[in-house]
């Protein structure tokens, strides 16, 4: 960690600044202090094109996509599925018909599991998942597990929160049906080495999704390299609206998918007797979906590549690393989850005190934390702590926000003195 | 301290929180009862031992945030030897005061008034009733983990 010697602004013409300035919540005051907003991991803010991105809609194109031949249906079918191109160009995705808009990742995870994994999964198959996921992808698959008596795996993680790639090898078997792997875990940080363990999956002809809700913002994502047969994400954590999502899924596996709603829109004709369903991806967009949702996920692609993910990487990375070491500082201060790749997010505990009290006294500085469990309890019990406090950055953070939250940590200090 | 940290963080409950008073099963512990709340992981079991007439004995272990911990504690010293109907007297008082509903007569709360601030932060509310949620079950005779979530 060599901090002292980078430069504050190393990433050419990133003017955080300037970034700082699309983003209206970012201006607002937390309890007559400037808002140091560093909870990125549970969502992300607005910045002012996707806001307007959506009053534009709702003022200018509202109708229902993919019917009728007025005026404002064109104009809501092309925003809606010209959102979907931007997806597919941003995940690099070899077709817009593998990008399949849900709720978001907790529902593309559930889309997976009943549409993909269950018709093929049998009483004593198995279903991989590593040691640092987000409920979200253990839930899901608990149930279907005890639906069908499968089991579910859990490739276990060491003492810095990586997951033991050679346990993870050992686990994929003939009986495996899916790996379900987190590519960044919400509550450590740990960057998982997804290409590696695709690679392993792969060789043992193993499908893999992977959970990419704390990827996208901060790192560019290749399906193709990676050769994820699933990816997911959720839009209000990459800068766009809540509700809305995306599954990525290669073509061919789509094709062999059932509906796993039935409704609207997913059909090409309807009978008492049968219904002959779309084609993908609209077989899994049953109903009218969230059209201004993925407008408004379309404008913050747009915004997030006119900026660049490879240097917003760059500029969140020095980032951590100073968070890390300014942290480290703090003599009763241990962070929760240290491994070699990291992004984003930093998960710490102050000795003797609770994680609910310090997010209480930091939010009276204007510093937004998480506490708890982070949706991630056996992440928490494998660390042996009920909760942790956890920073998480995002574009626009600022090294005077990581020194706002050290003061603040200061003031809980302090307070417990 | 500004001002509204330290109407939450007063000293009274700092010293509970690092010195909690009862903090062990009493012998004649004959109602037990436990709190959790699954959302930050504050878990406490509480033990009552009830003589007939009055709540001769409290204890408490467990873990859990500064207003958690110390409300247990506090409220240990206040329900003992109190009638099991005075006892669920002052959990209705002390709910009604950490939710705001009425102007707390401070005087007449006593030690309670400690934790009149906690109505300024609503996310900490479940904290501070936690522990008397349990005693309240204790206190019915229902043993089944109570949750404030």
């Amino acid at each position: 960690m060599n901090t002292a010697t980078v430069p504050r602004d190393r990433v050419a013409g990133y003017s955080v600044t300037g970034i700082r300035e699309d983003f209206p919540i970012l201006r607002t005051r937390v309890r007559e202090h400037p808002l140091v907003y560093l909870d990125n991991a549970a969502t992300t803010q607005k910045p002012q094109a996707v806001i307007d991105r959506i009053v534009h809609y709702y003022s200018a194109e509202n109708s229902n996509v993919h019917r009728g031949v007025h005026l404002l249906s064109e104009l809501a079918t092309a925003g809606y599925e010209g959102a979907r191109e931007k997806i597919r160009a941003f995940v690099n995705a070899r077709d817009a018909r593998e990008i399949v808009f849900t709720r978001g990742t907790t529902e593309g995870i559930n889309l997976v599991a009943h549409s993909f994994v269950a018709p093929r999964l049998e009483e004593g198959d198995e279903v991989l998942i590593t040691g640092i996921e987000h409920h979200s992808n253990i839930v899901p698959w608990q149930m279907l597990c005890d639906a069908k008596r499968a089991k579910l795996r859990v490739a276990p993680i060491n003492d810095r929160g990586e997951v033991i790639l050679e346990e993870f090898e050992k686990l994929l078997t003939d009986r495996t049906k899916i790996a379900a792997i987190v590519h960044v875990s919400n509550a450590l940080g740990t960057v998982n080495p997804v290409s590696t363990m695709i690679e392993l999956a792969h060789r043992r002809g193993v499908r893999v999704l992977v959970d990419g809700a704390q990827a996208i913002p901060h790192m560019g994502v290749d399906v193709r390299s990676l050769d994820a047969d699933f990816y997911v994400f959720s839009g209000h954590k990459v800068f766009g609206p809540t509700g809305i999502g995306v599954l990525y899924a290669k073509s061919d596996l789509l094709e062999e998918m059932p509906p796993w709603q039935g409704g609207g829109d997913m059909i090409l004709s309807v009978s008492f007797e049968k219904s002959t369903y779309n084609e993908i991806p609209y077989r899994f967009e049953a109903g009218t979906p969230n059209i201004a949702g993925a407008i408004g996920l379309g404008a913050a692609i747009d915004y997030i590549s006119a900026i660049g993910i490879d240097r917003i990487h760059a500029w969140e990375d020095e980032l951590l690393r100073y968070a890390t070491e300014s942290l480290s500082a703090i003599p009763n201060l241990r962070i929760i989850g240290t491994a070699a790749e990291k992004a984003s997010v930093i998960s710490f505990v102050l000795e003797g005190i609770h994680p609910h009290d310090i997010g209480t006294i930091v939010d009276q500085q204007g510093v937004a934390i998480r506490t708890g469990h982070h949706c991630a309890q056996p992440v928490m019990r494998r660390f042996g702590v009920p909760a942790t406090a956890r920073a998480s950055l995002a574009l626009y953070n600022t090294r005077e926000d990581v020194d706002a939250l050290v003061a603040a940590l200061g003031k809980v200090n302090e307070v417990f003195g | 301290m500004n001002g509204d940290l330290r109407d939450l963080y007063q000293e009274i409950i700092l010293d509970h929180n690092r010195k909690p008073r009862n903090f062990e099963k009493p012998a004649g512990a004959n109602r037990e009862a436990e709190g959790y709340n699954p959302l930050c992981g504050d878990h406490y079991t509480i033990w009552l031992e009830l003589d007939g007439e009055t709540v001769r004995a409290f204890g408490f272990e467990g873990s859990g945030c500064a207003i958690s911990k110390a409300s247990a504690s506090v409220m240990g010293t206040l329900i003992k030897g109190k009638t099991p109907a005075e006892a669920q007297q002052m959990y209705e008082t002390f709910r009604d005061v950490v939710m705001g509903k009425v102007k707390p007569d401070l005087e007449a709360l006593g030690k309670l008034a400690a934790f009149a601030g906690v109505s300024e932060f609503p996310a900490r509310v479940k904290c501070a009733i936690l522990p008397w949620h349990a005693m309240h079950t204790a206190l019915e005779g229902k043993e089944t983990a109570v949750s404030t979530e």
